[in-house]
């Protein structure tokens, strides 16, 4: 594509069927302890 | 649902329900939000002024396979899936252990009221950590890691306790096929050696709070005769944060209307010398002097914006002065699942905190709010209500959070404050979403910054 560049190619969709698992970190024991932060998280069941 | 913003040079098109974010010419950027509302034959004719027909069709061609591809203008599948979650069997896998209900230090802005959390001074037993051990192990179900934090008021106020949790939770991690990760967070006043070595041994993270400059930090962090705390903890935490290689460990700040230059104070710790840096923004009602209102929004906006292109600066030029700011993090590729973005933190249901005597809450900011004591470590959860309650609290229960892009990025944002200042778990903190939105902006900023130098 000319007057596109696409970041990612992971999509969210494709990680309804086997998400959920519960495995990765709970967000707020991380750093924040004040603001919810979720989209930095790392997937443990790639 | 679209959004598309600019920053520091770069023009960034993300599609809300696939993930998908990209970066895009001028001519993308200006007409992509208007076709998808009005077609191709509008935008032709209402851009012509500005681009060739050429420009304009070539580029409406390539917005269509992205929309073929579901790479934009994604359909949103994601309330359907809501029925699986809420009716999920909860189970705990985390637990904020209030090891001590007491401060070596009377930080201003504390939500813990100075470590005493609406209480009276005190400090966890053995007995209460050993019960919280069983309480987790007892209720995880299957899943195999879990987590434990030792938080106050401040930890190492009683850490013999401490190394006896620990301990306990190695001997049953074995007995139950469990893996425990324990992490701690600490104002570092009793940080010594011993300390030290003992934390890097058993602590897959450490959280040690400094607020930046030292006249910043002195003024919202001192002793209770007044005297500050920044000459005493740096040397200890710079000491600390070598002897993890740098790694897995934060030195976070916060910042209050007091410092709304808080770009010195996350620049000031990085020239110490640390690299994993967190600062953030205050949480209050407006009759604190230090809170942050709504007209400090632009100038907090500007702060995050020059702090995002000075990381990605430091980090092309790397060396010394290249740092990692935790909420500039992201992770596009291989981030959180849709399950996980639907409901947020789990507090109250996956998460929850214990005070010293043994009490469950949904979170260490519920602490000391009796209307949400959920039951004991001894006896279990007794208030099947209220933890149904947090379970359905997730991004489409929230109406502000129906309406906003950033949805799977916070993930509804914190209960807390919610409760706080919204009045009910579900109608989320506005200036915290105004905050949030614009971090995740500059975090995708980076991302494509980064892009544009590998090509």
């Amino acid at each position: 594509m000319k007057h596109v560049k696409t970041l990612n190619t992971a999509m969210l969709k494709n990680t309804l069927a086997k998400g959920g698992c519960g495995e990765c970190q709970t967000s707020c024991q991380s750093a924040c302890k004040t603001s919810c932060t979720v989209a930095n998280q790392s997937c443990e069941n790639r | 649902m679209i959004h598309k913003f600019n920053m520091n040079g770069v023009n960034i098109v993300m599609d809300v329900f696939s993930g998908a974010v990209h970066v895009v010419d001028d001519v993308i950027f200006d007409i992509v939000d208007k076709f998808e509302e009005y077609g191709e034959e509008r935008v032709i004719t209402d851009f012509s002024s500005k681009y060739s027909k050429e420009q304009l069709e070539e580029a409406i061609s390539e917005i269509k396979e992205l929309a073929e591809n579901e790479m934009l203008f994604t359909k949103d599948e994601y309330e359907n899936v809501l029925a699986n979650i809420e009716g999920r069997n909860p189970v705990v896998k985390a637990l904020c252990l209030h090891i001590a209900h007491d401060c070596n230090l009377k930080c201003k802005y504390c939500f813990a009221e100075e470590g005493e959390y609406h209480g009276h001074r005190s400090l966890m037993s053995t007995k209460v950590g050993k019960a919280a051990i069983d309480f987790i192990i007892k209720n995880s179900g299957s899943r195999h890691n879990l987590e434990v934090d030792f938080f106050g008021g401040e930890p190492l106020m009683n850490f013999g306790v401490v190394k006896d949790i620990v301990e306990y939770g190695r001997e049953q991690e074995k007995l139950f096929n469990k893996n425990f990760r324990y992490t701690i967070t600490t104002n570092g006043v009793l940080l010594n050696d011993e300390i030290q070595d003992y934390i890097n041994k058993h602590m897959q993270n450490v959280v040690v709070s400094l607020d930046g400059r030292k006249e910043v930090n002195d003024r919202m962090r001192p002793h209770a005769g007044g005297q500050g705390s920044y000459d005493e903890i740096v040397p200890k935490f710079q000491k600390l944060a070598e002897s993890r290689n740098q790694t897995d460990y934060y030195i976070r700040g916060t910042f209050t209307r007091n410092n709304l230059d808080f770009m010195q104070d996350v620049i000031h710790m990085a020239d110490l010398g640390f690299k994993q840096i967190s600062v953030e923004p205050v949480v209050g009602t407006d009759d604190n002097e230090y809170a942050i209102r709504q007209e400090d929004l632009p100038l907090i906006f500007a702060e995050y914006e020059k702090l995002a292109a000075e990381m990605y600066k430091r980090h092309k030029e790397g060396g010394e002065k290249d740092f990692n700011f935790f909420h500039f993090n992201i992770d596009l590729t291989g981030g959180p699942c849709v399950a996980k973005r639907l409901s947020g933190c789990g507090a109250g249901t996956e998460y929850l905190a214990v005070t010293p005597e043994g009490d469950l809450y949904p979170c260490h900011q519920f602490v000391g709010l009796t209307e949400f004591k959920m039951g004991t470590v001894f006896d279990g959860i007794n208030t099947p209500e209220l933890r149904k309650k947090f379970s359905n609290c997730n991004v489409y229960a929230k109406e502000e959070c129906k309406k906003c892009w950033a949805r799977f990025y916070c993930s509804g944002g914190c209960a807390a404050n919610a409760h706080q200042l919204g009045g009910d778990i579900l109608n989320p903190y506005e200036i915290g979403c105004e905050l949030q939105r614009k971090r995740v902006e500059c975090a995708i900023m980076i991302k494509a910054k980064a892009l544009e130098e590998e090509e």
